[in-house]
């Protein structure tokens, strides 16, 4: 028998899933709001009207006055956010996409072990020195996406031979089996790879510290890419929330569906763990708290998740900054802390629901 | 007509064109299992047709196959045409289909479930709904009896609102062709007899027919025009229901007396 799970969603009046301008013009503002914060607040913390003026005049290639530091703001911290905020769209993104396409709430791509597939194949690529020309951490993205793809592949084959309804049980305990088999060849190349140990231990903690605008752009041109893909089928994406199924039955072509967004998924999250490692959870507590406050239609979820995703990372990110200064935490340390506990809340909720 | 039209020798394909679905030399395999050996059937507009038979007789297959759920063999012609060859949307809008249980996880609206049953009339990423849709999902809402509920979340429904919300979704895709995989299974008594009600009134606008999957026999018999009685893959018998559900028929397949258990368990109730 169903029982109610999402409290907050149990009688939604009037809830459209059209475009809403003001809506997203808001969450526009919001964001760009945490985006100035996070470059201001720091180990230095400078004002913003400085910060303001280091930007423009750098844009409008105009010399930036003395006194502001421009080498902090232009070249270390925005190039920084911008990463933080493309990686936490994406996540999220990517982790509402999958929770709609498998009708499981917790999937993710830290959960289901996707995110640890593609750091094998970035570290792969590092240690075994594949790049591409010209692009050198073209080699890292390339081998990220494509063992993400596979490990997703891998996993959600596995787990329908064993349980053809893909319950939630059997998914996460196949995705926990996964990250423990990938993380265990990961340890074995770590242990073999010497001199290059410090650039790979990176990716299995998770930061963006040191981001280039190079690394934006790509995040930037991946997120238009697969993301806008993504978006297309949110209508498909509604109906494979409500079962497989039933999507069949009202004429959604599953096979093209999930093909498509199956690759979406895994080439973003191979970008973002190419660039940022693996960074855990994001794209599990975002669309989960997204859906407590519009409800699961993906028309609107998505968008929403997208930019709650770039706040809560950016944050999280400043979190690590801030917190333990001079220290700084990685960000994938912040997001699994809040990640896991809200893991075990939406558990519990689910568990509870049968 | 109805006296011959239900099992045709193969050959026929003459008459292809008046059959709203003809299915021949239907064969499932999983492996190295034959789950459904051989089966040919059609159905014109007007009729239902229930799949009756013992547990793991095949009969879910044989729909499954039929709304291109499950790899076949054989040939499956709907409306004219062969099914396998038509895109699922296009598909979709003739052929609807009613499963037993449905287990949601999120808390959609009734109404966004029963909007979803207009998918395969607009598909595309920008195609809003437009009227036509709007009044189908109203008069669909209106006649399940989910209208005064239809913006509730449907984790809170009981399992016989569930199942209205779902039949209201296929009424809003208006297909020509209903298949039902007992629909009413879970269900208490009640719903089980107003989800039936609701059915038979639906299949008798011109145009349309239902297939059914039923374990209760005698709600086959009080619904259908026409019956498909299977056993391990094979089919018994076909016909019209009162010539297919006959009490050697059924004797045979289920090897006791069924009219007699259905008459001990009725006659509990005479005083």
């Amino acid at each position: 028998m169903p029982s109610p799970s999402y409290p907050a969603g149990n009688l939604v009046k009037d809830r459209h899933e059209g475009f809403r301008i003001l809506e997203y013009t808001l969450l526009g503002i919001i964001m760009l709001a945490v985006m100035l914060l996070c470059i201001c607040a720091g180990s230095v913390s400078i004002p913003v009207g400085d910060t303001v003026t280091a930007i423009w005049n750098t844009l409008w290639g105009q010399p930036v006055p003395a006194g502001i530091s421009q080498s902090i703001i232009v070249f270390v911290r925005l190039p920084r956010v911008l990463c933080v905020a493309l990686v936490g769209a994406s996540l999220s993104l990517c982790g509402g996409a999958m929770q709609g396409l498998l009708r499981n709430p917790l999937a993710d791509g830290s959960t289901l072990g996707v995110s640890s597939g593609a750091s094998l194949g970035a570290i792969l690529a590092i240690a075994f020195g594949i790049t591409i020309p010209g692009l050198p951490i073209g080699g890292t993205v390339i081998m990220a996406m494509l063992f993400a793809f596979m490990s997703l592949v891998l996993i959600l084959s596995l787990s329908y031979r064993l349980d053809f309804s893909l319950s939630t049980n059997t998914i996460i305990l196949m995705g926990v089996i996964f990250t423990m088999f990938a993380n265990s060849i990961i340890s074995l190349i770590i242990t073999f790879s010497g001199e290059k140990l410090k650039s790979i231990m990176f990716w299995t903690m998770g930061s963006l510290a040191g981001s280039s605008y190079q690394n934006a752009l790509i995040l930037f041109i991946a997120l238009a890419v697969f993301g806008t893909l993504i978006l297309r089928f949110a209508k498909e994406l509604n109906a494979f929330a409500i079962g497989e199924d039933n999507a069949r039955h009202v004429g959604v072509n599953v096979k093209k569906v999930k093909f498509a967004v199956l690759i979406s998924v895994s080439a973003l999250i191979g970008v973002c763990v190419s660039i940022g490692g693996t960074i855990g959870f994001v794209g599990l507590v975002i669309p989960h708290m997204t859906r407590m406050i519009v409800g699961p239609n993906h028309k609107r979820l998505l968008p929403i998740s997208l930019f709650l995703g770039a706040t809560f990372l950016m944050l999280a990110d400043l979190l690590g900054r801030v917190m333990l200064n001079p220290l700084e935490l990685p960000i994938g340390v912040v997001t699994s802390f809040i990640g896991s506990i809200t893991f075990v809340i939406i558990f519990y909720q689910s568990r509870k629901a049968g | 007509m109805s006296e011959k039209s239900l099992l045709h020798p193969v050959d026929s394909c003459m008459e292809t064109q008046e059959k709203l679905l003809d299915v021949r030399n239907l064969t499932v395999r999983y492996g190295k299992t034959t789950i459904v050996n051989n089966i040919s059937f059609d159905l014109q507009a007007g009729q239902w047709l229930m799949l009756a038979g013992p547990n793991g007789a095949g009969k879910s297959t044989i729909v499954n196959a039929v709304s291109q759920g499950t790899p076949y063999t054989g040939r499956v012609y709907f409306e004219g045409s062969d099914a396998a060859r038509r895109k699922p949307s296009d598909l979709a809008r003739s052929m609807g289909v009613l499963t037993q249980g449905h287990n949601v996880s999120y808390s959609f609206t009734v109404e966004e479930v029963v909007k979803l049953g207009r998918y395969a009339y607009s598909p595309g990423i920008f195609s809003s709904t437009d009227d036509e849709d709007e009044k189908s999902i109203h008069s669909a809402l209106e006649l399940t009896g989910m209208l005064p509920i239809s913006q509730q979340s449907v984790l809170t429904l009981s399992g016989g609102e569930l199942q209205r919300t779902f039949l209201a979704q296929v009424f809003a895709q208006n297909p020509r062709l209903l298949i039902l995989d007992e629909p009413t299974n879970h269900l208490d008594l009640v719903y089980q007899k107003q989800i039936f009600g609701l059915i038979k009134d639906w299949v008798r606008d011109s145009g349309r027919a239902v297939i059914s999957v039923v374990h209760d026999l005698s709600l086959a018999k009080a619904y259908g025009t026409h019956a498909l009685l299977i056993d391990h893959g094979n089919m018994v018998s076909s016909g019209k229901i009162d010539e297919v559900l006959t009490r050697a028929n059924l004797e045979k397949i289920y090897s006791m007396d069924v009219y007699q258990w259905m008459e001990n368990l009725l006659a509990q109730w005479q005083n």
